[in-house]
Formats: structure tokens, sequence, C-alpha cells
């Protein structure tokens, strides 16, 4: 088999930060290889140093047999190395038909005539959309077309390039099974015409579907290499997440009296039903990949939105938040992912980030208590350990973990019943990530807590239970033993549930 | 404090007593309380308009329909009492709802037809100036006016509403204080009231650095948003009203100026104490700076031709004081 690119001794870092520690990747043509990785792994670091956008601080790259280090995305697709991003519509133009949108590259060349020739134009057009086998209307706009198509035109342009190694990051994340279906056939096509194909994902339907290798990285280096006939998935999940899950030194806290209840519930049309109940004292990490479900919990509990199917009771009421207005009221909090875009209210000081939930609470007929707001800001800045001057320096001088400190502040400085926190150690050094969780393990006691995480070794290092959801259904709930971490671990990437059915619902009730 | 920081903090207050000092040695008779309250007088109409619209700026909005509410008002109040023959009370409280309630659409067309807040103001803007002139065919209205019904206006202004206007208070001189000018000091107090105090206020300047995060914090944003153009439509409503009583007459040539002026103070706004955000202090200070400039210009007779000029060029600088010298600026170009 020909090696199509050959990646040696990588290195890159940002500031401080060596993001890229030597990795080593050789990409065979006709052949799908998938990189797997946890958040922060350098996966995508990796894609940008292949696609141009980032220089390697060291090491090189070859392609087929000759030196590649592209200056910029275009010096790389001239290349012939092209890379589909995860956002769809960075490769399309949705106002234009498929037909322009297909030959968009070659109507950019300065070659190209002045006047447009439509007939040409989508003779061509034909010719690109038929060796890809796709199957569309190339002059319909693409605006009225669905994702997998758009996803589909994208590739194609790509294609008219003649693209050696193609790159594509999370493609199925906005697509529907059958959408993917259609993905990977098309990218069995290209795979016989001979292009190494190197496909990220975390989905385990995928990997399954198409892997004929699998690489995973970790912490920056390759941390495994699967190949043969018959690929090792759970080894490869392991070699993603780390050898061995190290079993922090938990004390398991005593559950309390009941305060939440899930009842038949569904997360998918494909899910199964399951109940849960969540008490007072507890801390259950809901773990699972990517798409498995973990947001659909956490936005009907905080009335972003309904669930799917079945009921929610909070101290054995009927519990159905409008908003999260009426969630905060009723004493459901969450603490969102994505503190930037959901949490971060960058114009304002620490202490009016902190309040901004319960102003309400510190303010009389309208007016706010500054005296109150300063004691909330100054308590939780000293419980937290948050690095700052003042409580009124700006919240976009702090670094990104005491950012994430000041979020997670905002919503443990009022009592709640129920703490949902999504993803509270993204982005988040290893200091802020052990303050962070003291601090809500010490605080638990008259509430029950949810941490959302995708990583399974932040859930092990919080939880005293740990329930996994795969693909929208409910997979099972274990107590964070070392005992359990192997189960937990197989459910975690994907395999039947039906072998543990003695672990599942033993906690139950 | 070092250099930098003083003068993005003080430099335009900094500027706005140089200049003061400047036309008080330069131009006679500009120091002086009689100069300082016409001064006063000048910019209130044009300061309540933009402190409506410093309304709107905080939650990340704008409004481009406030001049035209406030012409739209001003001859909505005429037609109520000189065609309609009603009370000045009635011709206020009629303004005030006609301003409301634009208000009131402008943010349903934002929040719930999602439709641009510039769109939608800027088409809002148009549809006023058009239906004020379809209930007199275009003209102005006024005592004696021949009305399209072929009967004469019979109704006058009465005489508390033209106070509104005209009226001035004693303050150690004798009728010194006009009453709008009141009004614009009170209009500021009570927007920077409700947006510095209270938490109303918080969680609007919250939504304007970012909505999703203050969504997620529980408040209703929509309703804050549309708060945000009622307040906008009420205060230029007001603006309309005191025009209207300064006037007289329903003057359909009125009011042209209202809505660049007003802008340009809340944007001036934005550069007093290194703010860098749209606030009630900044905005009247914004409004005052225009105002001492083209009386202090006046006064050392410069053409009226040349008064535009001038305001954008005091826009433009500052516009580089809020965003190339102050970081925080930089930052809020998301």
């Amino acid at each position: 088999m020909e090696l199509a690119c050959q990646v040696s001794g990588i290195v890159k870092s940002f500031g401080p930060n060596q993001v890229l520690k030597e990795v080593d990747l050789e990409l065979p043509s006709a052949t799908i290889t998938v990189l797997m990785g946890a958040n922060g792994a350098g996966k995508s670091t990796l894609v940008k140093i292949l696609c141009g956008v980032h220089k390697a601080d060291a090491g090189n790259v070859t392609l087929f047999g000759e030196n590649f280090s592209p200056a910029s995305p275009s010096d790389a697709f001239q290349s012939g190395v092209v890379t589909v991003h995860q956002t769809i519509n960075n490769g399309v133009i949705p106002d234009l038909d498929v037909a322009s949108n297909l030959m968009i590259d070659r109507l950019a060349e300065s070659s190209a005539g002045f006047f447009l020739r439509t007939d040409q134009l989508r003779a061509e057009a034909r010719k690109v959309a038929a060796t890809m086998d796709l199957d569309l209307d190339i002059t319909a706009a693409v605006k009225d077309l669905g994702l997998a198509d758009r996803q589909m035109i994208a590739i194609a342009r790509a294609m008219t390039r003649k693209p050696k190694l193609l790159i594509l990051d999370e493609p199925t994340s906005s697509l529907s099974a059958n959408e993917a279906k259609r993905l990977f056939k098309l990218l069995s096509n290209l795979k016989e015409q001979g292009v190494a194909i190197l496909y990220i994902s975390h989905r385990m339907s995928d990997i399954r579907a198409i892997a004929d290798r699998i690489v995973t990285m970790r912490d920056g280096k390759i941390s495994g290499i699967f190949d043969g006939p018959s690929l090792d998935y759970e080894g490869a999940v392991t070699a993603m997440l780390g050898q061995k899950m190290v079993h922090g030194k938990l004390q398991l806290q005593e559950k309390g009296t009941p305060i939440f209840e899930l009842r038949d519930a569904k997360l998918s049309k494909y899910g199964n039903p399951f109940d849960l109940v969540f008490y007072k004292n507890e801390i259950i990490a809901i773990t699972g990949l990517l798409g498995s479900g973990k947001t659909a919990v956490a936005s009907a509990m905080f009335g972003l939105n309904p669930l799917f199917e079945g009921d929610m009771l909070l101290h054995g009421e009927p519990y159905n938040p409008k908003s999260p207005a009426d969630a905060i009221s009723k004493g459901i909090f969450m603490c969102p992912k994505d503190r930037s875009t959901n949490a971060v209210v960058s114009d304002f000081d620490i202490t009016n980030n902190m309040v901004l939930p319960f102003l309400d609470r510190h303010s009389w007929f309208s007016f706010l208590k500054p005296k109150n707001l300063e004691r909330k800001a100054t308590l939780s800045i000293s419980e937290l350990g948050i690095v700052c001057q003042s409580e009124l320096d700006l919240v976009t001088t702090l670094s990104g973990g005491n950012q994430q400190k000041v979020m997670i502040g905002r919503w443990l400085s009022e009592k709640s019943e129920v703490l949902l926190l999504d993803e509270p150690f993204q982005g988040v050094d290893i200091k802020a990530r052990r303050d962070i969780g003291s601090q809500i393990r010490q605080s638990s006691k008259d509430r029950a807590t949810l941490v959302f995480v995708a990583e399974l070794d932040e859930a092990v290092e919080i939880a005293d239970k740990i329930v996994v959801l795969h693909e929208g259904s409910y997979a099972g709930i274990f107590e964070n033993k070392e005992s359990n971490i192997v189960d937990i671990l197989s459910l975690y990437s994907g395999k039947p549930p039906g072998t543990l059915a003695e672990a599942r619902g033993s906690l139950n009730g | 404090m070092n250099l930098r920081s003083f003068a993005i903090r003080y430099g335009f207050l900094l500027l706005l007593l140089g200049l003061v000092l400047f036309f008080s040695v330069v131009a006679e008779g500009f120091a002086g309380p009689r100069s300082a309250v016409f001064i006063f007088q000048s910019v209130s109409i044009t300061g309540i308009l933009a402190l409506g619209v410093t309304a709107t700026l905080v939650v990340d909005g704008f409004d481009l329909s406030i001049g035209s509410v406030a012409t739209t008002a001003l001859m909505l109040s005429a037609y109520v009492m000189v065609v309609l023959e009603m009370s000045a009370v009635t011709a206020i409280i009629a303004c005030l709802i006609m301003g409301a309630f634009v208000g009131l659409v402008n943010g349903l067309l934002i929040v719930k037809a999602r439709v641009p807040d510039l769109l939608a103001t800027l088409g809002m803007m148009f549809l006023l100036i058009g239906l004020q002139r379809i209930p007199t065919e275009g003209r102005s209205i006024s005592t004696g006016m021949k009305l399209p019904s072929g009967e004469t206006a019979e109704g006058v202004y009465s005489q508390s509403f033209l106070w509104l206007g005209r009226h001035r208070l004693d303050f150690f001189l004798e009728n010194l204080i006009p009453i709008p000018v009141i009004i614009f000091l009170l209009v500021g107090v009570f927007i920077w009231l409700f947006l510095e105090l209270t938490r109303h206020g918080r969680l609007m300047y919250a939504i304007g650095s970012n909505e999703t995060a203050t969504a997620l914090a529980g408040a209703n944003v929509n309703k804050y948003k549309i708060l945000a153009y009622v307040i906008s439509g009420i205060t230029a409503s007001i603006g309309g009203i005191l025009l209207s009583a300064r006037l007289g007459r329903g003057d359909i040539a009125s009011g042209n100026n209202l809505l660049l002026d007003s802008v340009a103070a809340a944007l001036i706004g934005f550069a007093v104490l290194g703010a860098a955000k749209p606030n009630a202090f900044g905005t009247a200070i914004g409004a005052l700076f225009v105002g001492v400039l083209l009386q202090g210009l006046t006064m050392m007779n410069a053409p009226y031709y040349t008064q535009d000029f001038v305001k954008g060029s005091v826009l433009v600088i500052a516009l580089i004081f809020t965003f190339a010298l102050s970081s925080k600026g930089r930052k809020t170009s998301h």
C-alpha cells in the first residue's frame, strides 16, 4: 500500500502549553484512518497543521515522499490536501445553485473567462456529480437542500481538486443515521479511487462502519494504533482515555432523601425508557460520548426543551419548567458548558458575573444593594480560591480556570435543590479542576448534584455514581468503584448493554 | 493611573471644560447663566431622545425611528388640539401611548419577527414619516387651516400645553430655566437610576454583552429588549411633545435633525469617563458637548452651515476615544 502522507516528530506549542508532543502518523492511500481523541488531546491542532492553518514548531510532513509545509489553507488545497470542517456551511454558498457550488473553485481561477457560460458550467458540474454518485438537481439552490446534501456538495466540491488526502472533522455530527450512510458510501467510493482519508470522530457507530485503521491520541501524543482485519474498538477507547483509569481516593458520600426523579424517560426516538432517582448529598456524573444525550437531560431539567418522552418529578410533584427562570425559581440551577458563549458576560466585573441570576434576591424594589453583591462575590472568591486583585476586576482579565470558577461560584452562591453542571472542567487547568471539584463536593450536602462530562476520567474524579448514556439512550448506572470501571468503560464505548444486565438497575430505587 | 488611562477616563470631560473656558475668553457673553441656559435648552429635546436611544444601545440594539416618533408626536399633538379640539392632557396622553406603541411594535418586530434592529426601526421610520402626513394631506397643522373635508380647523393650542415648551422658572434670576430643561434633567436622572442602580438595568447591560448567557441565567431577554424599545419610543414622544409646545403648531418640516443629533449624543457618551459603553450620564454630557460647541461657534459668528460638519467631527473623535484608545472597546467588538 502506498504511503500518502507521513507525519514525523511534529511539535506544536501555544505559549507555555505544549499541545503536540512529537506526533508521528502514517496515512496510507486508499485507506480510511480514524483519528480518535478526547477534547484537548490535540486532534484539531494536528488537522490545522495538515491543512495549513498552523505551522508546526518542529518535525516535518511529507506528501507522497515530498516535503509538505503549507503556508496557508489554500496552499494545502493546491497540494491536494482537502479538509471538510465540522461546520458545513463553510464549505458551501447557500444562495448559489448546486452547479455553481461544485464549480466555484474553477470560477475563482484567474484563467476563468469574464462571462459565465452556464451550459458549460452545468455540464462540468454534472460530470463531477456523476463521479461522486450524487443524485441531485444541480440547478437547485443549496439553501433548499438538507444538511447531508450540503455535506456531500462540500466534499464533491473538494473532489474537483483531485485530492490526495481528504480530512473530515466530525462530519456526521449534524447528520441523521440515513444521511451518514450516504456519506459513508461516498467515502468508500473515494477510497477505491485511491484517496487517503483521515476521519476524525467520537462516534463508535461511525467508526465501526468505516474504519480501516484507528489511531488514538491522548495528551498530544499518539497513544495507540489499531490495524488489521478485526479492529479492537474497546482497546481503542481505552487508549484514547488513558491506558489505565486511575481511581481517585474518593470518600463516597452517604445519600440523603430523594429529590428528583426521571420516570419512563426517553431521550430520543431510538432511546430506551428508563427511571432515575437523584438523592440529596449525592453527586451523579452523567457521562457519554458526544451525541449520547447528556444535553437532552440537562436542557429538559433546566426548562430549555421538554423531555422527549417521560415525566420529571421534583420532591414527588410533577416538574415541567417553562423556562430557565422557572427552573431557577424552583431551585434547579444549571451551569452551562462553553462558558464564553453561554455564561461569561465579558463587559461585567467578577461581582456582576457572579450574582447575575440572583439580582432579584439582592435588590429592594428593583434597586440593587451593592453591599450585598460585594459580600456574595468576596465570599465566593475566597471559597473557590479565585486568583484576582479584587471583586471589581473585569471577568475577562482572569485566566480560563478562574473564569470557570466564577461561573461555578455563580450557581454555588445560592441554595439549590438540584445543581446541573454541564462540562464544568472544560478548558480548565488541573489546579482549577481540583479546586472546583472539591468545592462542589464540599457544598453538596443539601442538594443533588449532576455533573455532565464527556470524559470518563472526570466523572471518576468527582462522582458518587456514574450514569452512562450512549447515542441517545440510557446504558446504565454504577457506583463509582474501582470494580465497576471495566463495565462503565465498555458501555461508554458502545458495547451492547445486554451482557451487563446485573449491573444495570441494581442501584435504581 | 498612567497617562493613557487618565486620558481615556477624563479626556472628554477635560475637552468639554477646555471648550467652555476657551469660548468664555474668546466669545463675549458666552460665560453667564443666560447663555448656559440657552445651551441647555437647545440640547434638551435631542438629549431626551438620546437618552431613549441609549436604552436600546444598552441591549445591543439600535432605534432609528426616534426622530420620526418625535415628529409624529409633534403632528399628533397638534392634530388632537387643533383639529379634534381636545384638551392638552388628551394630546399628551395620546402622544405617550403612540410612542409606547411604536416602541412595542419595534420590539416585537425585532424579537418575534427576528428582523434585524437597524432594518426594523428603519422601516418604522419610513412608515411614520409617511403616516404623519396622511391626515392633513401633507400640510402643517395650525389654527384656521383648511381641512381635507373643506372645513376650517377651529381648535387652538391650549396655554397649559404651550407652557411646557415656553415657560421659564425663576431660579436666582427671573425667568431663567425653561421647562424642557427640567424635563430633560428629570428624564436623565430617571434613565440613569434605571440603568445603573436597578436590577433591570443591570440585566439589560448583561443582555447587551452576552445575550445567551443572560438567558441561561434566567432573565427574560425578549421582555427586556422590548422594554428598551418602549422606553425609546416614550422618550422620543416626550421630545416630540416639547417640540410641539415650543413651536405652537404642527410644523411638518421640523425635527429633521433630531435623529442624527441624538444618535451622535448617545455615541459621544461612550467616550465619557472611559465607559466604552452606552450610559445615561455620558449621553447627557454628549448632548451638552455638542450644544456648547455650537453655541460657542455661533457666538464667534461661524456660519450655520458648518454645524453638521462640526457635530460629525466631534462624533468621529469621540468614537476614536472609545474604540481605538480604550482596550475595553477593542474587546467588545464581537
